[in-house]
């Protein structure tokens, strides 16, 4: 698949703003971890709407025909595509009152509010599954095909989310025992998530040349594809990454996005509160979203369309 | 109504006639135009409702080029429908043929990802999705002659090789060649039960040729004076 950047940009950013939404929400209603003040609540949560309105934004960047990207909303019923629009912009007037009690009560925030609060993460969590499940869904590509896509995004975002987090707890100072424990622990989840998800796709499966043309008895070579230039569908559907450029991705991956991170994390935990901690932790946040960028362009990049199969692939 | 093509892989000689004729119908069709880019540069490109692939088949000497047409199959269970936010995608009720209403589509390509087919381009000219329409704004033309309601990839065919009907109907022409010459969906595993079957070779008995007389000597003379006689 051709890889689309306002895509990779709007899945990588919105999840982490959805996860750290949810997180910040989270540990501030069950009171887990050091509490936030009103101001270090309310940096929490712009940032994180921010960065959710920022995805959601680029996230248009890819339609041929923008203007009539408000019909999205219409067939909630059949398309994930759909579900995901309308879930995403459900989950602002919640986010919304919950900011508002916070911005009014700090730390303390009525019944009311945390209620809201609780249903904007429900909605947050769905939205982030409904961008899953819009590749999940697609039985024509395999390495999408997968339960493992919609966990990976979430997992993804929440990772994200808990970094953003403790880089925010480490510039106000506090003290980062329970953050880097909840980090380091959605780091490791994330990585061992994503190490299987590349285990079970490089095993071959699937449609092959031979039901694709219905012949199922013989062997089936590409002679002529019946064009002289490129299409819409080798442009689309025909990209392709080589070997040795998919190693290196997937191993730097694994280093920036998480084995960094989690050693960054570690080390920060370790640090008196102060200017190292914030340094490191930011650091962190940005191998991790840097490693998670490249993971989201290999997700494009290694799925295959069965459409190849017509254009000579044996197998998908 | 389950409207939709019989192709015969038999007879197909894979002479692009029924792209021409479909690309020369719908430019101006309902769906229309389908737009070129760089028609007169070094790779020229654009939509085509209908593209034709060559594959041989088997291993020499048993093998056989086999020509590919494709189109949309106008799928029962069509996934490219299911997927589209904005309803600009549908199947009819009336006769399972599948659209694009151009002034509703955005434009995300997801139907096009959702297609095994590769059944849709994404027109960059207008920014919508283009499709096979199954020539629906001839089809159903009725100040055409009978005969001439059909699409124009069916009605160009020089070798015959496309049947148009209504697969409901068990005693139409194309029900009848599906049951007859086992006429196949492709990739059926992935459950998108495509409406357009394809008719496999025919599996013919090879016309012996060792019993064919060998020329007499007088044959022979007069063979070699044919060829040297200039005309
Ligand atoms: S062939 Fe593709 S575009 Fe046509 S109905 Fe089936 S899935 Fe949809
Ligand atoms: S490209 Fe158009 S027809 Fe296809 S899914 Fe998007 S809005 Fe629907």
């Amino acid at each position: 698949m051709h890889p689309a950047l306002s895509v990779i940009f709007f899945t990588v950013t919105s999840g982490a703003g959805f996860g750290l939404y949810s997180l910040t929400a989270v540990l501030q209603l069950f009171r887990l971890g050091p509490s936030l003040d009103r101001t270090q609540l309310l940096v929490a949560l712009v940032t994180s709407l921010v960065l959710i309105i920022a995805g959601l934004l680029s996230s248009t960047g890819h339609l041929a025909n923008p203007k009539n990207a408000w019909r999205s909303f219409m067939r909630v019923k059949t398309s994930w595509l759909s579900r995901e629009a309308v879930l995403a912009v459900a989950f602002f007037p919640f986010a919304f009152l919950y900011l508002i009690g916070v911005i009014f009560y700090g730390a303390h925030v009525p019944i009311f509010f945390v209620t809201m609060g609780l249903i904007g993460i429900i909605f947050g969590f769905i939205t982030v599954f409904a961008t899953g499940m819009i590749y999940a869904c697609l039985k024509t590509m395999r390495q999408w095909n997968t339960p493992l896509v919609p966990a990976n995004y979430l997992l993804m975002g929440l990772t994200l989310g808990a970094l953003i987090h403790m880089a925010i707890e480490a510039y106000f100072g506090a003290d980062l025992q329970f953050i880097s424990g909840v980090a380091g622990t959605a780091l490791v989840m994330t990585g061992v998530m994503k190490g299987i998800y590349y285990f079970w796709i490089d095993r071959v499966s699937g449609p092959t040349i031979n039901t694709a043309t219905t012949f199922t008895r013989a062997r089936v070579r590409l002679l002529d594809t019946g064009h002289t230039a490129g299409t819409f569908l080798t442009e689309e559907f025909g990209y392709q990454i080589s070997e040795g450029l998919r190693s290196v991705l997937r191993t730097l991956v694994f280093v920036l996005g998480f084995i960094l991170p989690l050693i960054l994390v570690a080390l920060a935990a370790y640090l008196a509160p102060g200017a190292g901690a914030f340094a490191l932790a930011v650091t962190a946040v940005v191998s991790s979203y840097v490693g998670k960028m490249i993971e989201r362009w290999l997700f494009f990049a290694e799925a295959r369309h069965v459409v190849n199969l017509y254009h000579g692939a044996q197998h998908t | 109504m389950r409207l939709g093509l019989v192709i015969d892989l038999d007879t197909c000689v894979g002479c692009h006639a029924c792209a021409v004729a479909c690309k020369q119908w719908n430019t101006s069709g309902t769906t229309g135009p389908l737009t070129d880019y760089r028609p007169y540069g070094e790779d020229p490109s654009g939509v085509w409702f209908n593209r034709i692939r060559h594959y041989e088949v088997g291993d020499y000497p048993n093998s056989k080029t086999i020509n590919f047409p494709m189109s949309c199959m106008h799928c029962e269970d069509a996934d490219c429908v299911t997927v589209c936010p904005t309803g600009a995608s549908y199947k009819r009720k009336e006769d399972g043929v599948v659209l694009v209403d151009q002034t509703k589509c955005m434009g995300c390509n997801y139907c096009s990802w959702a297609c095994p087919y590769g059944a849709r381009e994404l027109d960059r000219e207008s920014g919508t999705m283009k499709k096979c329409t199954l020539c629906i704004d001839r089809i159903y033309d009725e100040s055409l002659a009978e005969i001439d309601r059909q699409p124009a990839c069916v009605i160009t065919c020089p070798a015959h090789a496309r049947f148009f009907g209504d697969f409901d109907d068990a005693d139409s022409e194309v029900s009848r060649l599906v049951r007859e010459r086992d006429g196949m969906q492709l990739m059926p595993e992935l459950g998108y039960n495509p409406t357009n079957r394809y008719l496999p070779p025919r599996i013919n008995t090879p016309i012996p040729t060792d019993d064919v007389r060998r020329p007499s000597l007088a044959g022979k003379v007069k063979q070699w004076v044919n060829k040297a006689v200039a005309r």
